[in-house]
């Protein structure tokens, strides 16, 4: 527990989990029989009651900055995390057949529940080595084809597809230049947007930008409460439009932007937020995952009954109404 | 056109230069930005603004595209009414609702965008053409629906599509709506490809971010202006993120042709004739 890295506005829950640490170390040394064993338990019970009042002040009060930080949480659950959690089976399937394969990008076939599924997830990587070999859940261009080879060979049976997304953003070096990046993720959004399957997709930590869109248009899009989902990091637009990131202006960048998944739902972009126990999906793994799995279960429980091409022109209108403009009466005259 | 050889000695255009810039008014040349040497603008004009000693691209507008592809008095503006506005309320050092009205004025246009059919040396194309001069070419609500409507407007009326990039990426005052245009434009594309379209993607500097990750790089077939900066992500951010300098001629268009990922590096000058031979060969 005291092993939970800090945030800020956490401070007085950790406080507090620490001194719950110390009575429950002093509980089990001297005994729930002893003469302080019941006040130290009902110590114990008080200071819990305290400090989910704290957890549920902090996390009901997020400013979308904070929200993001929750996002990026080191202990936060990642795509392997949920396929042990939700899965009762999991086949790996690696390679884009091009190039190479990518770890930033996780793809196999999967059981959930009854269902059987084709799941896709980003990446980041818990541990250094993982990190780095994840490029911290920065994909290449061979994860987007990856991600597409195995969605196609999912449509070609049937098998409905649930993505779940979680990068900074798509990598951007020399190498992912050379070998199409920009391509790569356009490929995947114009064959994601005509594959003959459902697809439910799940933002579970970071959907930034093109890097979390290239494995994510779907019939059905979800954001666990505590993620974000934009067209840039609070810092990235920071740096171009306050011309500098610091903690001031990626607060006021990650507001403007309206990231959260309320902002998301509200906008349209998303259709559903999946709430996260109270003080965020770290605190409980295994309840978020049951709230994903549910979520999935469902969506595609009712997605399944669609005839294909139904499937395909309400997923084709989902991304068609997107945007907001005027239309005037006449065309305006321009240079 | 620049290059006199009138006694067998070929001379530049700088040779020249300077006997005549007398009967020439001030303020009537440019200085290249590329090679420095002053150029008469009215032949810069006539030379489709590439520079004639050292054949520099320079950027265009959307209007000036139009005026060097179509065919003259053939192009029938489209989707001219829709304007933006400001969904999320955005507001950095200044409001996005005012820096639309500023970029509107500057430019006289009301987003960054230009579409409509037209003749391309006598083949029927529904044309879409971006414009940097405006908020850096970047796509929101208004550059992505006008986008669409075209796909869709090509896919309904059996047209070729010729759409030419220039574009910062996607706008980040319409921040998630803009994202969302990549996946609509996308889509639409799809649906033309199914329905047999032709789509040719020109690519023109700089065309980068979320532009080149959704549309531009959909084409069936891509054509790019030399030296263009072509990418996903902006050079200033890979040599952040790799700490290194970056090549020379790096996302270039002559690099991106090499890597497999633009089929055709095409001059101004034969960019009308290059989009008609190839509409010719895929029968529409
Ligand atoms: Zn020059």
């Amino acid at each position: 527990m005291s092993a939970y890295y800090q945030l800020d506005f956490e401070k007085p829950v950790v406080a507090l989990e620490r001194e719950i640490e110390a009575l429950e170390t002093r509980l089990k040394a001297e005994g729930e029989q002893s003469t302080n064993g019941h006040r130290l338990r009902a110590e114990i019970d008080e200071h819990r009651r305290k400090r989910d009042a704290a957890l549920r002040e902090a996390y009901g009060t997020l400013t979308a900055w904070q929200t993001v930080r929750v996002a990026r949480h080191p202990n936060r659950p990642q795509t392997r995390d949920y396929i042990a959690l939700m899965c009762r089976d999991f086949v790996e399937l690696s390679g884009d057949r091009r190039f190479g394969d990518d770890p930033a990008i996780v793809t196999g076939f999967a059981r959930i529940g009854p269902m059987k599924v084709m799941l896709v997830g980003h990446q980041k990587g818990k541990q250094t080595s993982e990190k780095v070999a994840c490029n911290f859940g920065c994909a290449h261009p061979e994860g987007y084809r990856k991600a597409l080879a195995k969605m196609q060979l999912a449509a070609k049976f049937g098998v409905p597809i649930v993505t779940l997304v979680d990068t900074p953003g798509a990598y951007p070096g020399l190498g992912a230049e050379q070998r199409g990046q920009a391509e790569a993720i356009a490929v995947n959004m114009l064959e994601m947007s005509r594959l003959r399957t459902p697809i439910v997709s799940i933002v579970i930590g970071e959907g930034g930008s093109g890097g979390a869109l290239g494995i994510a248009v779907a019939d059905s899009v979800a954001m666990l409460s505590n993620s974000w989902y934009s067209v840039i990091s609070p810092e990235g637009c920071a740096a171009i439009l306050w011309k500098e990131a610091n903690e001031q202006t990626n607060t006021a960048a990650a507001k403007a932007l309206k990231l959260t998944a309320k902002d998301n739902l509200e906008l349209g972009i998303i259709d559903e937020v999946i709430p996260e126990p109270v003080g965020g999906a770290h605190r409980d793994p295994s309840g978020t995952a049951q709230s994903l799995q549910q979520w999935v279960l469902s969506r595609l429980h009712d997605l399944r009954g669609k005839p294909l091409d139904e499937l395909l022109e309400v997923r084709y209108q989902r991304y068609r109404r997107m945007g907001v403009y005027l239309e005037q009466a006449a065309p305006v005259p321009s240079r | 056109m620049a290059k006199a050889a009138a006694d067998g000695n070929a001379r530049t255009w700088s040779d020249v230069r300077p006997q005549r810039r007398a009967s020439i008014p001030e303020g009537m040349w440019v200085r290249c930005s590329s090679c420095s040497k002053m150029v008469y603008k009215r032949h810069l004009e006539a030379n489709l603004h590439v520079c004639p000693e050292c054949s520099f691209h320079n950027r265009i507008g959307a209007a000036e595209r139009v005026k060097q592809l179509a065919d003259t008095g053939t192009f029938q503006e489209m989707f001219a009414n829709l304007t933006p506005t400001d969904p999320l309320g955005f507001k950095d050092l200044k409001g996005y609702k005012d820096r639309l009205l500023a970029e509107q004025i500057k430019t006289g246009r009301v987003d960054a965008v230009k579409a409509g059919t037209c003749f391309i040396k006598g083949r029927a194309t529904m044309l879409c053409c971006l414009d940097l001069t405006f908020m850096m070419g970047s796509m929101g609500s208004v550059v992505g629906e006008v986008v669409t409507r075209s796909i869709e407007h090509a896919t309904r009326d059996s047209l070729p599509l010729v759409i030419v990039s220039c574009s910062g990426g996607a706008r980040m005052q319409e921040a998630g709506l803009s994202l969302m245009q990549m996946a609509k434009t996308s889509a639409a594309l799809a649906r033309y490809d199914d329905a047999g379209g032709l789509f040719i993607s020109v690519l023109t500097d700089p065309t980068t971010g979320g532009v080149t990750a959704s549309f531009a790089m959909l084409g069936d077939v891509i054509l790019a202006e030399p030296d263009a900066l072509i990418g996903f992500a902006g050079p200033r951010v890979i040599a952040q993120t790799i700490r290194q300098e970056l090549p020379e001629g790096f996302q270039r268009s002559e690099f991106l042709q090499k890597s497999g990922l633009v089929d055709r590096v095409v001059p101004r000058a034969q960019l009308r004739n290059e989009l008609a031979r190839l509409i010719d060969f895929a029968g529409k």
